[in-house]
C-alpha cells in the first residue's frame, strides 16, 4: 500500500508542468481502488434507474390506454402542448408534421421525428409534466405516452401500452438516421494550405441582420464613433 | 415575466426609449470625453478621499462602470426562461478565460438549487461494484486541472438561413472556456470496475429534466472529467453545481450539469436529447445522429455589431479560436470578405480542445471592410465558409454552424452581422 502510495507521488512529481494539457499520471496509472464510495444498494438504484431503452429495456411495470391517457393529456399537457399537440405557442409540437422533413420548413414531432418509442416514453418519465417532473404513475405514464402515440396516428384508439405491446409500437422515422460522417462527406474540409491571395472574385453583401432586425434591445454602444 | 436583459428593469429600458433615452446618450457621450474636473491639472475625486475598505465587498463584483457586461438572452428564441439560454458577451472579454458569472447558460428545466451535503453520485449497471458517492467522497480523490471550451451545438444556429442577429454575443455567445478542477472520470469508473461488455454510459443529470445522454465509453475513458470546480471556485449553481461532467470538445449538451447517476450500458440509448434534438437534419429528410465533436470555429469578438469603431487609424481586431479536435494551430484574417488573408497572431496558451486568443493589427481609414477570421486546427481542418457547409448541409441543421462569420465595417465605424457571396 505505502510503495503504491509513494509510486503514485512519484509519478506526479516526473510529471511535466502543465503547459500542455498533457494527461498526467492521474487515471492513467493502473486502476487503484482508493476505497472511497459506499456500495449502492438494489433499493437505492431502483428509485433514480429510470432510463428506457428502445428494447424496452428499464420499462416499468404498468399499463395504460389511449383512451386514460387522452384525459391526463388534456389536464397536464394540452395547455402548453395544444388539445391536438399542435402545439401553443413556442412550446414543442406534438403531432403532424409527417413528409415535411425535406423541406425548408420541416416540423420535428414525436411522429415525424422520433425514431423510437423510448425517446419519448424516456423523457416524458423524467421531464414532463414541464414544472412537476416524475409525478405520473406508471399507469399515466403509459396512457399519456399510448395518447400521444395515437395522435400521430401510430396506434389505434383502443390500444394500451405496456411492456407486452411495447414491440408492437413502430415509429415511423425509425429509419431517418445515420451516423456521423464528417470525417468523409466533410472531407474537403481537411484542407491545410487554404488559398491566401486573390481567392475568387470580389464579394458582395447579400444580407444584413440589421435589416431583418430581431436582435434583442440592449444597451451595448451601436453607433459607430467616427464622424 | 420580467424583462432582464440590461439592469434588469423593465421601467427602465421604457424610461430610456423615450426622450430621457437621448439625454442617457448625451451623457454617455459626456462620460466619454470626461468630467473635466476629474482631468488633469485637476485632481480626481478619487484621489482625495477614502473608499471601501477591506471586506466591505466579500465577494468581488465587477466595477460599478462594467454593468453593460453581462448575459444576454433573446427572448421569442424560446416559451419560458427556465428551459432557454443565456449569452456571454464576448465582445466585452479578452484573452480565453470566461468569468464564471459571464458564462452562458442553458437549462433545460431552470437551476436546480443542490445542497452538497445531499449530493450523491451513482455509478451502476455493468459494473462489479455498483457505488455511491457524496461530495466529499469525489473530493477525496486525486484531481487534475484542465482548461477546456464548453460550446453548445446549437451556438451560431439561427444564422443557417443568413445572417440573422446583430451581434457577436447572441451569434457566437453559447460559448465561454474556464478551467476546471475534477476527477478523472477513468478514474471513477475504476472504483466501480466496468465489466468487459461495458460500451456505452448513460449520464443523467439530477435537475427537474433529467436530462440523459449516452457517452461512448471510450471517451469517458479518454479525457473526461467528474468537475466540481471552476476557475478555482466551485462550480455556479447555473453551470451544475456541485458536479458537473466535463466532455472536452464535445457538444455542450453532453456535459450534464448536477450530475446525479452514471449507468454503464452495452448500447446507446438514443434518448430524446439525441434523437429529436441534437441530430443534425440534411436536405434529404435524413438526419445525422451522434454528431458530438465541435468542429474548428473562430469569431473576431472586437470589432463586432456591438463594439464599433471609435476612431480611425490604428486598430487591434481581436478573436477567439477553438477546435473540438485538438489545438488550434492557426488563425487567418481577411479584410475584404474572404479574397485575401493574413495570418493572426495567437497570444496565450494553446491548448488541446481549448479557446485561443488572437490578434491582427490594421489600419483603418474609413474604408468598407468585410472581416472574417477563419481557424485551422492541428489535424488540418480548417474553418469553412457558411455556403461552403450549405452546400452539403442545407440549411435545416440547426446544429454544428461553425462556418466563416462576416462583420460589414462601414464609413461610419458602425459594425454589421452580414452575409457575402
Amino acid at each position: 500500500m505505502s510503495k503504491s502510495v509513494s509510486l503514485i507521488v512519484a509519478a506526479l512529481l516526473l510529471a511535466s508542468p502543465a503547459m500542455a494539457q498533457d494527461k498526467t499520471q492521474v487515471g492513467k496509472s493502473p486502476p487503484r481502488n482508493y476505497g472511497v464510495g459506499q456500495v449502492a444498494t438494489p433499493a437505492q438504484i431502483a428509485g433514480w434507474d429510470i432510463d428506457v431503452r428502445p428494447d424496452g429495456v428499464g420499462a416499468p411495470a404498468g399499463k395504460g390506454s389511449v383512451k386514460d391517457g387522452e384525459k391526463i393529456y388534456l389536464e397536464k399537457c394540452a395547455a402548453c402542448h395544444g388539445e391536438f399537440g399542435e402545439s401553443a405557442g413556442r412550446w414543442p409540437q406534438l403531432a403532424q408534421g409527417k413528409g415535411t422533413l425535406a423541406s425548408h420548413d420541416p416540423v420535428k414531432t414525436v411522429g415525424s421525428y422520433f425514431p423510437y418509442l423510448s425517446s419519448v416514453f424516456d423523457y416524458v418519465r423524467r421531464a414532463m409534466p414541464f414544472g412537476d417532473a416524475q409525478s405520473l404513475s406508471n399507469d399515466e405514464l403509459y396512457a399519456v405516452v399510448a395518447f400521444v402515440l395515437n395522435l400521430n396516428d401510430i396506434v389505434d384508439d383502443k390500444f394500451v401500452l405496456s411492456k407486452d405491446t411495447w414491440a408492437q409500437v413502430r415509429m415511423p422515422n425509425e429509419s431517418g438516421f445515420y451516423d456521423d460522417d464528417r470525417e468523409k462527406s466533410e472531407k474537403a474540409f481537411w484542407n491545410s494550405r487554404p488559398c491566401m491571395k486573390d481567392c475568387g472574385p470580389p464579394v458582395k453583401i447579400t444580407g444584413h441582420a440589421a435589416v431583418i432586425d430581431v436582435t434583442p434591445e440592449d444597451k451595448t454602444p451601436r453607433k459607430g464613433g467616427v464622424e | 415575466m420580467t424583462d432582464s436583459n440590461d439592469d434588469t428593469r423593465t421601467s427602465r429600458r421604457r424610461f430610456l426609449t423615450g426622450a430621457a433615452g437621448l439625454a442617457a446618450a448625451g451623457a454617455t457621450g459626456a462620460a466619454h470625453a470626461g468630467n473635466p474636473k476629474n482631468l488633469p491639472p485637476n485632481i480626481a475625486a478619487w484621489s482625495k478621499t477614502l473608499g471601501d475598505g477591506v471586506a466591505v465587498r466579500p465577494y468581488g463584483h465587477p466595477s460599478k462602470f462594467e454593468k453593460n457586461v453581462i448575459r444576454r438572452d433573446v427572448q421569442w428564441l424560446t416559451a419560458s426562461r427556465e428551459s432557454s439560454v443565456s449569452f456571454t458577451p464576448l465582445h466585452e472579454l479578452d484573452g480565453i478565460i470566461t468569468p464564471n458569472g459571464l458564462c452562458f447558460e442553458r437549462h433545460h428545466s431552470g437551476i436546480a438549487e443542490v445542497d452538497p451535503d445531499d449530493y450523491r453520485l451513482m455509478i451502476h449497471g455493468l459494473v462489479d461494484r455498483p457505488l455511491i458517492f457524496t461530495l466529499d467522497d469525489i473530493k477525496r480523490l486525486p484531481r487534475v486541472n484542465r482548461i477546456y471550451f464548453l460550446e453548445c451545438a446549437a451556438n451560431t444556429g439561427m444564422e443557417w438561413r443568413g445572417a440573422q442577429l446583430n451581434g457577436c454575443q447572441y451569434t457566437h455567445g453559447m460559448i465561454h472556456t474556464v478551467q476546471y478542477t475534477g476527477v478523472p472520470l477513468k478514474l471513477l469508473l475504476e472504483q466501480a470496475g466496468v465489466k468487459t461488455n461495458g460500451k456505452w454510459l448513460l449520464v443523467e443529470g439530477g435537475d427537474a429534466s433529467g436530462l440523459d445522454r449516452s457517452l461512448p465509453l471510450a471517451k469517458a475513458l479518454d479525457d473526461c472529467l467528474i468537475a466540481y470546480r471552476q476557475n478555482g471556485e466551485m462550480l455556479r449553481p447555473e453551470q451544475g453545481y456541485p458536479v458537473r461532467l466535463v466532455v472536452p470538445g464535445w457538444q455542450g449538451n453532453m456535459w450534464i450539469k448536477w450530475l446525479r447517476r452514471i449507468e454503464v450500458g452495452d448500447k446507446p440509448w438514443y434518448t430524446r436529447e439525441e434523437t429529436s434534438k441534437y441530430t443534425d437534419l440534411m436536405e434529404n429528410g435524413k438526419a445525422r445522429k451522434f454528431t458530438f465533436v465541435m468542429d474548428a470555429k473562430s469569431v473576431i469578438t472586437s470589432p463586432s455589431p456591438q463594439v464599433p469603431v471609435k476612431r480611425k487609424g490604428f486598430q487591434v481586431i481581436s478573436g477567439l479560436a477553438w477546435s473540438g479536435r485538438g489545438k488550434i494551430k492557426r488563425v487567418d484574417v481577411s479584410l475584404d470578405g474572404g479574397r485575401n488573408w493574413r495570418a493572426a497572431r495567437i497570444d496565450g496558451p494553446v491548448l488541446d480542445k481549448c479557446c485561443v486568443r488572437f490578434y491582427a493589427e490594421a489600419e483603418w481609414n474609413g474604408e468598407p471592410w468585410l472581416l472574417q477570421s477563419r481557424a485551422m486546427d492541428e489535424t488540418g481542418y480548417t474553418q469553412p465558409s457558411k455556403d461552403a457547409l450549405r452546400k452539403i448541409r442545407g440549411v435545416n441543421s440547426i446544429y454544428h454552424n461553425n462556418g466563416i462569420q462576416t462583420w460589414a465595417l462601414k464609413a461610419n465605424g458602425e459594425v454589421e452581422n452580414v452575409e457575402v457571396g
